[in-house]
């Protein structure tokens, strides 16, 4: 994986709350069996009109003005729902490299950090300041620092976020998290020689 | 292994018995994992990182695959086979099939007669077991839980690690106890109880936890039930949700293909007895239900936490005061075309959806099918029963369950997720309003533009019959 330790774009706002992975990528675009070309695919029940191609206008996705926007403000309870991965796939694709919201569902949170998008958690006051710079300002960008948990906003102002130890060691040195289980073969030995197998699925 | 005598919950005692290494301040948790479930639509990219990387799956004996998302649930033709007219989805599958058996994964393929959801084969096979370890790649992996089990969903990457190690980097999460307390009453059934949980915490409200459900109403559960309560924790935020195992799980055990047998059986026995929550044990959290005040519940909103008694009126935006909130629910009512304080109880549908891996099991369709004996689907209404699994719908035809639903008019299909996700063609059409007795009303989850009401198999069946969405009791009654 890539390292990451800072990032920097800029912000647009989808102030829904509790946005699911059904919205995030529809059901009907997990036919696929790789990872690629699925950023068309975000927000598509939105994103496009009645025939599923062309842009919708009042989507702001497809505003000129926020063309390149790069960090996705959201409402509450964000990639609530299922657990495809497809959904971060869908919004690096898309363009985007961090999602800022007050909470994110748990199983979205942990994919999304496997693929290098960052879930930034901030306090809801954060969060509303953000949307009306987004909404009155196109353009307006914010940057973050991963070693230092801190997001810039325009203003100047630092805020915090919180990222477990290990899920920022990753980013910050492009670890990867199946060569760090790999590396445990002896743990894992160990703990099968002291513990029955609990079910054969081949016989 | 004890804990210097301090009472443990069921979630505590099964994460501590699979620990490979304990989380510190710098690394989460390792888990060992006792049973990985894969099926088409979450693997194939897992798959391919294990062949970048020359890595083996390292236990194939305790992986099992089987198809049910992308696969049709259309008749099979005059061969007996299941015609699948997607081309995209005939990739999926026959690059799953390659892949089972390329790394030697046992699997059952669509059309075998142990084909079926995931989240049913698993414990129907007796696969699923008192205090295992269980994921897959499929949120409502939840479902297990109802054995005693911790089981969740991970994502593909996590596939990934499972298949080549066996194990996952997990940080442990919180408990949250759901008392249940109290006896339902007729025509009222563990849909009900779970959607009135998540329509009162929200679904949000469990992130980050998981749940042990409690109390008589839950002890009163069969199995099938328990199944439907645990199944959509994750619609309430909790990755998983569990139950203790008691005589009710240690029966339907016995004699299923993969269940232990013999001094085995005595020797899980020994273990499955040690699961449930200690008195005193604590929980990061409690919550108590009655089911003695429960009735039938229904959602009216895009979310499964926008949920009521079926006897209710939708609620006002005006009246919430929450800014996101009130433009949550502005935005679900103008999808759903429903009005404030409209009441859905005589709202016509056009469709009945009983199916999904919360609601396809055995009692789930005898339910609906002693409700729809003798009544006659509405002429408005397309009915589609889905069973969960072929063994379900074998059971099922064998009690001519088949016959009182094709009787009454409704379609009688083959096992798969079908409607519950819209992948295989079986969809609503855009403005279409259905009830259904899967788990998520997610705007266009069930065929785009579609609104979803989820409701109990009972209440479904009722509606079915009425070409409106209908309260079972007062049919029960008639
Ligand atoms: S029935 Fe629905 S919720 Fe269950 S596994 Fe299939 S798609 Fe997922």
């Amino acid at each position: 994986m890539e390292k990451i330790r800072h990032i920097s774009g800029s912000i647009i706002g989808l102030p829904a709350n509790d946005i699911d992975t059904d919205q995030i990528i529809p059901a009907r675009f997990l036919k696929v069996t790789d990872k690629a070309g699925l950023g068309k695919a975000a927000f598509c029940d939105w994103r496009y009109l009645e025939d599923g191609e062309t842009p919708n206008p009042a989507f702001i996705l497809n505003q000129p003005a926020y063309a390149g926007a790069s960090v996705l403000v959201a409402g509450n309870n964000f990639g609530c729902g299922s657990s495809r991965e497809h959904a971060p796939w869908a919004l690096l694709g898309a363009g985007f490299n961090a999602v800022i919201s007050t909470d994110f569902a748990d199983i979205f949170r942990n994919n999304a950090l496997k693929n290098g998008l960052l879930p930034i958690v901030v306090d809801r006051d954060t969060q509303q300041q953000l949307f009306s710079l987004a909404d009155e300002d196109p353009g307006t960008t914010v940057s973050v620092d991963v070693e230092a948990q801190e997001l810039t906003l325009p203003d100047g102002r630092r805020v915090n976020f919180p990222l477990d130890g290990f899920s920022k060691y990753c980013l910050l040195h492009g670890v990867d998290q199946l060569g760090y289980l790999l590396a445990l073969e002896d743990d894992v030995l160990a703990y099968e020689a002291g513990n029955p197998q609990r079910v054969t699925t081949t016989d | 292994m004890t804990d210097n005598g301090r009472p443990r919950t069921l979630f505590e005692k099964v994460w501590n018995a699979h620990t490979v290494r304990e989380q510190s301040d710098d690394s989460p948790a390792v888990l060992y994992i006792d049973l990985h479930l894969v099926h088409e639509v979450t693997s194939p990219q897992a798959f391919s990182m294990l062949r970048e990387r020359g890595l083996m799956v390292r236990r194939p004996e305790q992986t099992i695959g089987t198809m049910d998302h992308s696969t049709p649930t259309t008749p099979r033709n005059e061969l007996g086979i299941i015609p699948i007219a997607d081309a995209m989805a005939a990739k999926q599958l026959d690059t799953f099939s390659r892949n089972c058996s390329d790394f030697g994964i046992p699997m059952y393929a669509l059309g075998d007669e142990h084909q079926g959801i995931v989240h049913v084969i698993g414990p129907e096979k007796g696969l699923t077991q008192p205090g295992m370890t269980i994921v897959c790649g499929d949120s409502h992996t939840s479902t297990h839980g109802a054995f005693g089990a911790l089981a969740f969903g991970i994502g593909t990457s996590e596939v990934g690690h499972v298949l080549a190690t066996q194990t996952l980097l997990q940080n442990k999460p919180r408990t949250m106890a759901v008392n249940v307390e109290g006896r339902l009453g007729e025509g009222v059934t563990a849909k009900d109880i779970i959607l009135a949980i998540i329509a009162r915490i929200g679904i949000g409200g469990g992130t980050g936890q998981v749940f042990e459900y409690r109390g008589e109403a839950i002890r009163s559960l069969g199995m099938e039930g328990r199944m439907t309560v645990c199944n959509m924790s994750i619609e309430g935020g909790a990755r998983a949700g569990m139950v203790a195992p008691d005589d009710t799980t240690f029966e339907y055990m016995v004699g299923r293909q993969h269940a232990p047998s013999g001094a085995d059986w005595d020797a899980a026995m020994a273990y499955w007895r040690t699961l449930p929550t200690d008195d005193g044990a604590a929980f990061d959290q409690q919550i108590t239900l009655s089911a003695d005040e429960l009735i039938p519940m229904i959602t009216y909103g895009t979310n499964p936490g926008m949920g009521m008694p079926i006897d209710g009126a939708v609620p006002a935006p005006a009246d919430e005061p929450d800014f996101n909130k009130k433009t949550a629910l502005d935005k679900a009512l103008a999808y759903m075309d429903l009005s404030p304080g409209q009441r859905l109880l005589g709202k016509a549908i056009d469709v009945v959806f009983i199916g999904s891996c919360t609601n396809s099991r055995i009692t789930d369709l005898r339910q609906a099918a002693s409700f729809i004996e003798g009544r006659k689907v509405a002429d408005s209404v397309r009915m589609m029963v889905v069973p969960g699994s072929q063994q379900v719908k074998k059971q099922a035809e064998s009690e001519g369950l088949d016959d009182i639903f094709r009787a009454a008019g409704a379609e009688w299909r083959e096992a798969g997720c079908s409607m519950c996700i819209a992948m295989n063609g079986d969809q609503l059409q855009p403005g279409q309003y259905a009830v259904s007795t899967s788990n998520r009303n997610f705007e266009g989850r069930q065929g785009k533009g579609g609104r979803t009401f989820l409701a109990s198999p009972l209440t479904a069946a009722a509606s079915a019959v009425s070409g409106v969405v209908a309260d079972p009791r007062v049919l029960l009654a008639d």
